[in-house]
Protein backbone atom coordinates (compact mmCIF):
# COMPACT_ATOMS: atom_id res chain seq x y z
CA UNK A 1 0.00 0.00 0.00
CA UNK A 2 2.80 2.16 1.30
CA UNK A 3 4.58 1.57 -2.22
CA UNK A 4 1.67 1.97 -4.22
CA UNK A 5 1.36 5.98 -2.99
CA UNK A 6 4.90 6.73 -3.39
CA UNK A 7 4.47 5.54 -6.34
CA UNK A 8 1.47 7.17 -7.80
CA UNK A 9 2.91 10.73 -6.10
CA UNK A 10 5.47 10.21 -8.38
CA UNK A 11 4.13 9.90 -10.75
CA UNK A 12 1.98 12.95 -10.08
CA UNK A 13 5.29 15.00 -9.63
CA UNK A 14 6.69 13.91 -12.61
CA UNK A 15 3.34 14.87 -14.63
CA UNK A 16 3.26 18.50 -13.14
CA UNK A 17 7.09 18.61 -12.73
CA UNK A 18 7.03 21.83 -15.00
CA UNK A 19 4.48 23.44 -12.92
CA UNK A 20 6.54 23.14 -10.15
CA UNK A 21 9.82 24.32 -11.31
CA UNK A 22 8.31 28.15 -11.99
CA UNK A 23 7.50 28.27 -8.40
CA UNK A 24 10.53 27.34 -7.20
CA UNK A 25 13.08 29.59 -5.87
CA UNK A 26 16.73 28.80 -6.52
CA UNK A 27 16.86 27.80 -2.77
CA UNK A 28 13.79 26.29 -2.66
CA UNK A 29 15.22 22.74 -2.61
CA UNK A 30 19.44 23.61 -0.94
CA UNK A 31 19.65 20.41 0.74
CA UNK A 32 18.78 18.39 -2.56
CA UNK A 33 16.38 15.45 -1.21
CA UNK A 34 13.53 16.61 -4.04
CA UNK A 35 10.96 17.99 -1.76
CA UNK A 36 10.25 21.15 -2.98
CA UNK A 37 10.20 23.95 -0.03
CA UNK A 38 7.17 26.38 0.67
CA UNK A 39 8.11 29.93 -0.23
CA UNK A 40 6.69 33.22 1.58
CA UNK A 41 7.53 34.83 -1.94
CA UNK A 42 9.25 37.78 -0.25
CA UNK A 43 5.82 38.77 1.22
CA UNK A 44 6.03 40.29 4.80
CA UNK A 45 2.75 39.74 7.07
CA UNK A 46 1.68 40.34 11.01
CA UNK A 47 3.65 37.40 11.53
CA UNK A 48 6.74 38.38 9.59
CA UNK A 49 8.92 36.50 7.05
CA UNK A 50 8.51 33.47 7.98
CA UNK A 51 8.08 30.51 6.21
CA UNK A 52 4.85 27.89 6.74
CA UNK A 53 6.43 25.37 7.38
CA UNK A 54 8.68 26.78 10.21
CA UNK A 55 7.81 26.80 13.87
CA UNK A 56 8.34 30.00 15.29
CA UNK A 57 9.23 31.19 18.64
CA UNK A 58 6.40 32.00 20.75
CA UNK A 59 6.43 35.92 21.85
CA UNK A 60 6.75 36.78 25.34
CA UNK A 61 2.97 36.99 27.18
CA UNK A 62 2.37 40.77 27.60
CA UNK A 63 1.99 41.45 30.92
CA UNK A 64 -1.95 42.38 31.86
CA UNK A 65 -2.68 45.33 34.21
CA UNK A 66 -3.39 43.40 37.77
CA UNK A 67 -5.91 45.56 39.15
CA UNK A 68 -6.88 49.35 37.73
CA UNK A 69 -9.95 51.57 37.43
CA UNK A 70 -12.02 50.82 34.38
CA UNK A 71 -11.21 51.81 30.90
CA UNK A 72 -13.10 54.41 29.14
CA UNK A 73 -15.23 53.53 26.47
CA UNK A 74 -14.10 53.94 22.93
CA UNK A 75 -17.74 54.03 20.88
CA UNK A 76 -20.98 53.70 21.70
CA UNK A 77 -22.27 49.95 22.96
CA UNK A 78 -18.62 49.06 23.12
CA UNK A 79 -18.07 46.23 25.31
CA UNK A 80 -16.48 47.30 28.76
CA UNK A 81 -12.97 46.05 28.67
CA UNK A 82 -11.73 44.00 31.91
CA UNK A 83 -9.23 45.91 33.62
CA UNK A 84 -8.41 43.34 36.05
CA UNK A 85 -6.58 39.90 35.72
CA UNK A 86 -8.34 37.10 35.31
CA UNK A 87 -6.33 34.17 36.02
CA UNK A 88 -7.89 30.88 37.11
CA UNK A 89 -11.45 32.86 37.14
CA UNK A 90 -13.32 30.07 36.05
CA UNK A 91 -16.03 30.55 33.08
CA UNK A 92 -17.88 27.26 31.99
CA UNK A 93 -21.02 25.68 32.23
CA UNK A 94 -20.27 24.67 36.18
CA UNK A 95 -19.75 28.28 36.88
CA UNK A 96 -19.10 31.48 35.96
CA UNK A 97 -16.57 33.55 37.77
CA UNK A 98 -17.35 36.77 36.75
CA UNK A 99 -20.63 36.71 37.69
CA UNK A 100 -19.87 35.86 40.99
CA UNK A 101 -19.12 39.85 41.17
CA UNK A 102 -20.62 41.85 38.23
CA UNK A 103 -24.39 39.79 38.48
CA UNK A 104 -27.37 41.90 39.04
CA UNK A 105 -27.94 40.34 42.75
CA UNK A 106 -23.97 40.85 43.72
CA UNK A 107 -22.57 44.10 42.30
CA UNK A 108 -24.51 45.63 45.12
CA UNK A 109 -22.51 44.39 47.52
CA UNK A 110 -19.15 44.17 45.24
CA UNK A 111 -19.16 47.17 43.95
CA UNK A 112 -17.96 46.11 40.41
CA UNK A 113 -19.68 47.17 37.03
CA UNK A 114 -23.23 45.26 36.76
CA UNK A 115 -23.90 43.96 33.84
CA UNK A 116 -26.25 45.53 31.23
CA UNK A 117 -30.22 44.73 31.11
CA UNK A 118 -29.55 43.28 27.39
CA UNK A 119 -27.57 40.55 28.93
CA UNK A 120 -31.15 38.78 29.85
CA UNK A 121 -32.42 39.19 26.35
CA UNK A 122 -32.83 36.59 24.01
CA UNK A 123 -32.29 37.11 20.07
CA UNK A 124 -35.97 37.67 19.60
CA UNK A 125 -35.82 40.00 22.56
CA UNK A 126 -37.36 38.45 25.13
CA UNK A 127 -36.42 39.26 28.55
CA UNK A 128 -35.48 35.87 30.78
CA UNK A 129 -35.17 35.52 34.23
CA UNK A 130 -31.76 35.27 34.34
CA UNK A 131 -28.73 35.73 32.11
CA UNK A 132 -29.81 34.93 28.62
CA UNK A 133 -27.20 31.75 27.41
CA UNK A 134 -25.87 33.56 24.21
CA UNK A 135 -24.64 36.02 26.48
CA UNK A 136 -23.44 33.86 29.60
CA UNK A 137 -20.25 33.68 28.06
CA UNK A 138 -17.98 36.96 29.22
CA UNK A 139 -15.17 36.42 27.22
CA UNK A 140 -16.48 36.58 24.03
CA UNK A 141 -17.19 40.55 24.25
CA UNK A 142 -14.91 41.30 27.42
CA UNK A 143 -11.20 41.27 27.00
CA UNK A 144 -8.32 42.20 29.06
CA UNK A 145 -5.89 44.46 27.84
CA UNK A 146 -2.49 44.31 27.67
CA UNK A 147 -0.12 47.28 27.16
CA UNK A 148 0.82 46.63 23.85
CA UNK A 149 1.56 48.40 20.59
CA UNK A 150 -0.94 48.48 17.85
CA UNK A 151 -0.77 45.61 15.42
CA UNK A 152 -1.28 48.24 12.75
CA UNK A 153 -0.55 51.67 12.86
CA UNK A 154 -4.45 53.40 12.82
CA UNK A 155 -5.87 56.97 13.79
CA UNK A 156 -9.18 56.30 15.51
CA UNK A 157 -10.84 58.42 17.45
CA UNK A 158 -13.84 57.77 20.14
CA UNK A 159 -17.12 59.78 18.85
CA UNK A 160 -17.44 63.34 20.47
CA UNK A 161 -19.75 62.43 22.88
CA UNK A 162 -17.07 59.75 24.54
CA UNK A 163 -14.03 62.09 24.16
CA UNK B 1 0.82 -24.65 62.81
CA UNK B 2 -0.71 -24.63 66.09
CA UNK B 3 2.06 -26.25 67.24
CA UNK B 4 4.54 -23.61 66.48
CA UNK B 5 2.08 -20.69 67.61
CA UNK B 6 2.39 -22.51 70.90
CA UNK B 7 6.03 -23.07 70.88
CA UNK B 8 6.06 -18.95 70.24
CA UNK B 9 3.57 -17.90 73.13
CA UNK B 10 5.58 -20.35 75.36
CA UNK B 11 8.58 -18.29 74.18
CA UNK B 12 6.89 -14.73 75.07
CA UNK B 13 5.85 -16.27 78.08
CA UNK B 14 8.97 -17.85 79.79
CA UNK B 15 11.68 -15.09 81.00
CA UNK B 16 14.86 -14.33 78.47
CA UNK B 17 17.90 -15.22 78.80
CA UNK B 18 19.35 -12.09 77.97
CA UNK B 19 20.22 -9.23 80.22
CA UNK B 20 17.63 -7.00 81.01
CA UNK B 21 19.47 -3.69 79.50
CA UNK B 22 19.86 -6.34 75.68
CA UNK B 23 15.93 -6.48 76.15
CA UNK B 24 15.33 -3.18 76.85
CA UNK B 25 17.82 -2.39 73.93
CA UNK B 26 16.00 -4.08 71.79
CA UNK B 27 12.65 -3.13 72.52
CA UNK B 28 14.15 0.81 72.22
CA UNK B 29 15.43 -0.63 68.62
CA UNK B 30 12.19 -2.32 67.99
CA UNK B 31 10.59 1.15 68.77
CA UNK B 32 12.86 3.12 66.48
CA UNK B 33 11.79 1.23 63.89
CA UNK B 34 8.13 0.71 63.98
CA UNK B 35 8.05 4.48 65.11
CA UNK B 36 10.13 5.32 61.41
CA UNK B 37 8.16 2.60 59.16
CA UNK B 38 4.60 4.13 60.66
CA UNK B 39 5.58 7.72 59.92
CA UNK B 40 7.54 6.59 56.58
CA UNK B 41 3.92 4.55 55.50
CA UNK B 42 1.69 7.71 56.71
CA UNK B 43 3.80 9.86 54.52
CA UNK B 44 3.46 7.81 51.56
CA UNK B 45 -0.36 8.22 51.69
CA UNK B 46 0.53 11.68 51.37
CA UNK B 47 1.89 11.72 48.08
CA UNK B 48 0.84 13.29 44.53
CA UNK B 49 1.11 9.58 43.42
CA UNK B 50 -0.86 7.89 46.00
CA UNK B 51 -3.80 10.45 45.48
CA UNK B 52 -3.37 9.75 42.08
CA UNK B 53 -4.46 6.60 42.34
CA UNK B 54 -8.09 7.48 42.76
CA UNK B 55 -8.22 11.10 41.99
CA UNK B 56 -6.49 11.22 38.86
CA UNK B 57 -8.43 14.04 36.95
CA UNK B 58 -8.80 15.79 40.16
CA UNK B 59 -4.83 16.01 40.71
CA UNK B 60 -4.19 16.46 37.08
CA UNK B 61 -6.25 19.93 37.12
CA UNK B 62 -3.95 21.79 39.79
CA UNK B 63 -1.48 21.87 36.99
CA UNK B 64 -3.58 25.37 35.26
CA UNK B 65 -2.87 26.86 38.66
CA UNK B 66 -1.27 29.00 40.27
CA UNK B 67 -1.05 26.61 43.13
CA UNK B 68 0.83 24.46 40.62
CA UNK B 69 2.77 26.78 37.94
CA UNK B 70 3.94 30.11 39.03
CA UNK B 71 7.07 32.96 39.23
CA UNK B 72 8.69 31.26 42.42
CA UNK B 73 8.27 28.03 41.40
CA UNK B 74 6.99 27.30 45.16
CA UNK B 75 3.63 25.01 45.00
CA UNK B 76 1.32 23.10 46.81
CA UNK B 77 0.88 19.00 46.93
CA UNK B 78 -2.64 17.47 47.32
CA UNK B 79 -1.49 16.61 51.28
CA UNK B 80 -0.63 20.29 52.09
CA UNK B 81 -3.86 21.64 51.59
CA UNK B 82 -6.69 18.25 52.01
CA UNK B 83 -4.24 16.89 55.01
CA UNK B 84 -4.07 18.74 58.72
CA UNK B 85 -0.37 19.51 59.03
CA UNK B 86 -0.70 19.15 62.99
CA UNK B 87 -0.24 15.53 64.18
CA UNK B 88 -3.13 14.94 66.14
CA UNK B 89 -5.27 15.95 63.38
CA UNK B 90 -3.22 14.51 60.68
CA UNK B 91 -3.70 11.21 62.70
CA UNK B 92 -8.04 12.07 62.92
CA UNK B 93 -8.15 13.00 59.20
CA UNK B 94 -6.22 9.59 58.33
CA UNK B 95 -8.41 7.57 60.23
CA UNK B 96 -11.62 9.01 58.48
CA UNK B 97 -9.91 8.36 55.04
CA UNK B 98 -10.02 4.42 56.20
CA UNK B 99 -13.91 5.32 54.45
CA UNK B 100 -12.61 6.71 51.35
CA UNK B 101 -10.73 2.87 50.76
CA UNK B 102 -14.36 1.47 50.83
CA UNK B 103 -15.31 3.79 48.06
CA UNK B 104 -12.12 2.62 46.17
CA UNK B 105 -13.25 -1.18 46.88
CA UNK B 106 -16.99 -0.12 45.21
CA UNK B 107 -15.16 1.58 42.72
CA UNK B 108 -17.37 4.72 43.36
CA UNK B 109 -15.35 7.18 41.20
CA UNK B 110 -13.63 4.48 39.31
CA UNK B 111 -14.79 6.35 36.19
CA UNK B 112 -15.00 10.28 34.25
CA UNK B 113 -18.45 10.01 34.52
CA UNK B 114 -18.71 8.38 38.15
CA UNK B 115 -16.10 11.28 39.13
CA UNK B 116 -18.51 14.17 37.37
CA UNK B 117 -21.61 12.95 39.35
CA UNK B 118 -19.79 12.89 42.57
CA UNK B 119 -17.58 15.93 41.88
CA UNK B 120 -20.45 17.88 43.72
CA UNK B 121 -20.82 15.90 46.64
CA UNK B 122 -16.95 15.78 47.15
CA UNK B 123 -16.37 19.54 46.89
CA UNK B 124 -19.07 20.58 49.16
CA UNK B 125 -17.60 18.35 51.75
CA UNK B 126 -14.06 19.64 51.55
CA UNK B 127 -15.35 23.39 51.49
CA UNK B 128 -17.34 22.65 54.86
CA UNK B 129 -14.66 21.08 56.37
CA UNK B 130 -12.43 24.21 55.68
CA UNK B 131 -14.98 26.46 56.79
CA UNK B 132 -15.49 24.65 60.34
CA UNK B 133 -11.46 24.44 60.88
CA UNK B 134 -11.42 28.03 59.50
CA UNK B 135 -9.29 27.60 56.23
CA UNK B 136 -6.45 26.23 58.31
CA UNK B 137 -4.98 24.29 55.48
CA UNK B 138 -4.46 27.85 53.73
CA UNK B 139 -3.54 29.43 56.61
CA UNK B 140 -0.70 27.05 56.79
CA UNK B 141 1.13 28.83 54.13
CA UNK B 142 -1.14 32.18 54.00
CA UNK B 143 -0.73 34.30 57.47
CA UNK B 144 -3.04 37.11 57.55
CA UNK B 145 -0.65 38.84 59.62
CA UNK B 146 1.63 39.28 57.23
CA UNK B 147 -0.24 40.12 54.28
CA UNK B 148 1.11 43.42 53.05
CA UNK B 149 -2.43 45.17 51.50
CA UNK B 150 0.53 47.83 49.67
CA UNK B 151 1.24 44.53 47.37
CA UNK B 152 -2.42 43.86 46.57
CA UNK B 153 -4.74 44.70 44.10
CA UNK B 154 -7.71 47.31 45.19
CA UNK B 155 -10.17 44.25 44.73
CA UNK B 156 -8.28 41.84 47.84
CA UNK B 157 -7.77 44.78 50.16
CA UNK B 158 -11.13 45.75 49.79
CA UNK B 159 -11.85 42.38 51.06
CA UNK B 160 -9.09 40.77 52.98
CA UNK B 161 -9.16 44.42 55.23
CA UNK B 162 -12.81 44.22 55.95
CA UNK B 163 -14.61 40.95 56.09
CA UNK B 164 -11.37 38.55 56.49
CA UNK B 165 -9.91 40.94 59.48
CA UNK B 166 -13.14 40.92 61.25
CA UNK B 167 -13.56 36.84 61.35
CA UNK B 168 -16.85 37.63 59.43
CA UNK B 169 -15.55 35.40 56.22
CA UNK B 170 -12.99 32.47 56.13
CA UNK B 171 -10.48 31.98 52.75
CA UNK B 172 -12.90 29.56 51.53
CA UNK B 173 -15.79 31.64 51.17
CA UNK B 174 -14.49 33.11 48.17
CA UNK B 175 -11.94 30.91 46.87
CA UNK B 176 -13.00 27.70 46.00
CA UNK B 177 -12.09 26.57 42.81
CA UNK B 178 -8.53 27.60 43.15
CA UNK B 179 -7.08 24.30 42.46
CA UNK B 180 -9.80 22.85 40.88
CA UNK B 181 -12.29 23.08 37.99
CA UNK B 182 -15.59 23.52 39.93
CA UNK B 183 -19.20 21.73 40.32
CA UNK B 184 -22.18 23.16 39.39
CA UNK B 185 -21.99 26.40 41.12
CA UNK B 186 -25.90 27.21 41.26
CA UNK B 187 -27.18 27.96 44.79
CA UNK B 188 -23.53 28.41 46.15
CA UNK B 189 -23.32 31.56 48.35
CA UNK B 190 -21.38 34.25 46.74
CA UNK B 191 -21.71 32.68 42.42
CA UNK B 192 -23.82 34.15 40.06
Amino acid sequence: MKSLIRNLSIGLALSIGSQVVVAQEPSADGDGDGIARVSHGGLHSLRGRHELDETQPAEPLKPIPRDRRPYPSDYIFQPPLIPHSIRGYELSTNANKCLSCHSFRRSVESGATKISVTHYATREGRVLSDVSPRRYFCLQCHVVQADADELIENSFKPVDSLR
Amino acid sequence: MKKLLAAFWRRLRSPSKAAAGVVLGMGFLGGILFWGAFNTGMEATNTEAFCSGCHAPIVAEIRETIHYSNRSGVRAICSDCHVPHEWTDKIVRKVQASKELVAYMLGTINTPEKFRARRAHLAHREWQRMKNNDSLECRNCHNFAYMDFSEQGRRSVKQHSTALAKGEKTCVDCHKGIAHRLPDMSGIEGWQ
